[in-house]
């Protein structure tokens, strides 16, 4: 398939300027001695020193944290349990669950933040409770749940039936095969659907602008604020830092990877 | 208080899935330290015999007695049954050492006997020094001893087996029949074998179990399964067979394509429309005459020990097995004694 090398790297190219050039200004001003965007005047850290001082940012970033570390693992727990039941359903109640759960992920998101925020009001009146962590971390778990079934059901698919009743054949309750024997089985999936709901949760933004309070607001949301006025170069910086840090859990995630594939070849 | 030493009874067992019946009336009684098969074609309810015994499916009615109790609402972690599965369903995450420690460590054993266990389980399914090896590396009879020694490691009174060879090679199919036997025989535990192979069947079994459409056809000695099928589905099943239309003129003589033989059976009343059941290997091939069924050899296939020639007759395919091959395109007789002539009712079905 040697047919137009050129045209291809070409595209190759393209799509990776687009892809990082927005990315590499970014970082390339957030460095600028001036609050411009256009012209470089000198190199300075300062406004990463500022951002450590911006007790915004900040609270937000640990906010944002704090709201994804307890949703994504409340949506994992939640999700591995509708997995185990969704799997042992038969066939028709089983596609119907399925469909019925992959509703909010094709769903607006704009219709899940203002349904929920919806739903929140109409309690918060009733059972006297402000928006805030709470409001916010049910959002989370609500939009998340769902993807953490899509990951772990292929890992049920895959697991050979008759596991579950080998444990049981060996002497397991119910419960104590299941962790003994299933949960290992179905770990990957676990663990994938933890970290994309972890992901998800930190970045969102749009469910969160409808259900934060005053008490908690979250990175993005408070960055949105923060552009409202003016584009500050420690947003920039701020950036900057995420993306970095992204790119360091890639990386380092690809070669775990790599290695471990390379130890089960030597073992085959 | 063991009634007639039987360590299983099913009685009077009924199973449906999504309406359609499973088993039918299913009554089996098996005696302690039997080698039992439960055999059939698929679908026949061999399976779901063997789960109601492990405990994996309760039946709609019936009793199933173990040792004179009914467990029937008794789940599969209390009962003191193991089962080797189809395809092994070995822990992929644990190695072969902890995978036969596994219903030891869950009964909490101390570990030197665990440990002392599993060597000796390690030692009879010859894998010693296997212990630390992962699952994935194993071949596929090696897994096979495995699941073998991680059942039995428990001491179960019944080892449930559900076509445990299925995924094997021919030879190694054979050497582990004969291997499965040996462990039957030297720790005295009942075995009950579920195959769809009437080979293994006749192989291993003290008494074979033969089941279709979810009723028990026949059960019997292989011995007896073979020389006296009790209807013309097990006379198929078990080995090949010539099945023909017969007339039962009266006792000890009956009328094939026309021409009447001496049998050796009896009691179907006269001129009674019954199966007729010759084994290939008892049909010697003559020059034809009048006294024989004459007909046209079709084919010949060389079969290593044996050739196998169809020969047509009266509209029938003749099946005979002979070491001596007859010419395509020539008229020959069939030859067949008294004794080779097995009568039965038509089948219902």
């Amino acid at each position: 398939m040697k047919k137009s090398p050129i045209l291809s790297k070409i595209y190759l190219l393209l799509v990776m300027l687009f892809l990082y050039v927005p990315i590499f200004v970014l970082i390339v001003f957030s460095f600028n001695t001036t609050k411009s965007h256009s012209t470089m005047s000198g190199f300075t850290l300062d406004w990463y020193v500022k951002l450590f001082q911006n007790e915004l940012i900040l609270t937000s970033l640990l906010n944002t944290i704090i709201i994804a570390v307890a949703s994504s693992i409340a949506a994992t727990i939640l999700g591995t349990a509708a997995a185990v039941g969704i799997h042992a359903m038969k066939k028709v109640p089983k596609s119907i669950v399925m469909n019925i759960t992959n509703i909010p992920i094709i769903n607006p998101e704009i219709v899940t933040g203002v349904s929920l925020m919806l739903l929140f009001v109409f309690f918060a009146a009733r059972m006297n409770f402000e928006f805030g962590f709470g409001t916010l971390i049910i959002a989370h778990i609500t939009f998340n749940v769902p993807y953490v079934i899509l990951n772990i059901m292929p890992k049920f698919r895959q697991m050979n039936p008759h596991l579950y009743e080998a444990a049981l054949d060996l002497g397991c309750s119910p419960a104590r095969a299941f962790f003994r024997v299933v949960l290992p089985e179905i770990m990957p999936g676990v663990i994938s659907g933890l970290m994309m709901s972890f992901t998800f949760s930190l970045d969102d933004f749009i469910i969160s602008y409808f259900t934060n309070g005053s008490n908690a607001q979250t990175l993005p949301i408070t960055i949105y604020s923060m552009t409202r006025r003016k584009v500050s170069p420690e947003i920039n910086a701020l950036s900057t830092i995420i993306f970095i840090i992204v790119v360091i859990v890639l990386v380092s995630k690809n070669i775990a990877e790599r290695k471990s594939a390379l130890k089960k070849e030597v073992k085959l | 208080m063991k009634k007639n030493n039987n360590i299983i009874s099913l009685k009077n067992i009924c199973v449906s899935f999504d309406g359609e019946r499973i088993l039918k009336d299913i009554n089996l009684d098996i005696r302690d330290k039997e080698f039992v098969t439960l055999l059939g074609p698929s679908g026949c309810g061999k399976t779901t015999t063997l789960r109601i015994i492990g405990g994996f499916l309760t039946p709609d009615e019936g009793i199933v007695e173990f040792e004179g109790r009914d467990i029937k609402n008794v789940p599969p972690h209390k009962r003191n049954v193991n089962t080797v599965f189809q395809r092994y369903a070995l822990f992929p995450h644990l190695n072969v050492f902890d995978n036969i420690a596994f219903g030891l460590k869950i009964k909490k054993l101390p570990e030197r006997e665990i440990n002392r266990k599993v060597k000796e389980m390690l030692e009879l399914v010859d894998l010693s020094g296997f212990e630390k090896r992962s699952i994935n590396r194993l071949s596929g009879g090696q897994q096979q001893r495995v699941a073998i020694a991680r059942a039995l490691v428990n001491e179960p009174k019944i080892l449930l087996l559900d076509e445990p060879l299925g995924a094997l090679d021919l030879k190694l199919r054979k050497e582990m029949q004969i291997e499965l036997k040996r462990i039957q025989q030297s720790l005295e535990i009942t075995f009950i074998y579920v195959t769809h192979d009437q080979e293994e069947a006749l192989t291993m079994s003290d008494t074979v179990v033969v089941m279709n459409h979810g009723n028990i056809q026949q059960i019997g000695s292989p011995v007896d399964i073979y020389n006296e099928p009790k209807n013309a589905f097990v006379a198929d099943f078990i080995g090949e067979s010539n099945i023909l239309d017969g007339m039962m003129l009266r006792d000890r003589l009956v009328m094939i394509s026309g021409k009447k033989f001496e049998c050796v059976d009896g009691g179907f009343g006269e001129n009674a429309s019954v199966d007729v059941v010759i084994r290939p290997e008892d049909i010697q091939i003559i020059p034809p005459d009048e006294e024989h069924i004459c007909g046209v050899v079709k084919s010949v296939t060389f079969k290593g020990v044996h050739y196998e020639m169809l020969i047509e007759a009266y509209d029938f395919d003749w099946l005979v097995q002979s070491t001596k091959a007859a010419t395509i395109d020539d008229t020959v007789g069939l030859s067949f004694g008294p004794d080779d002539i097995h009568i039965m009712h038509k089948m219902k079905d």
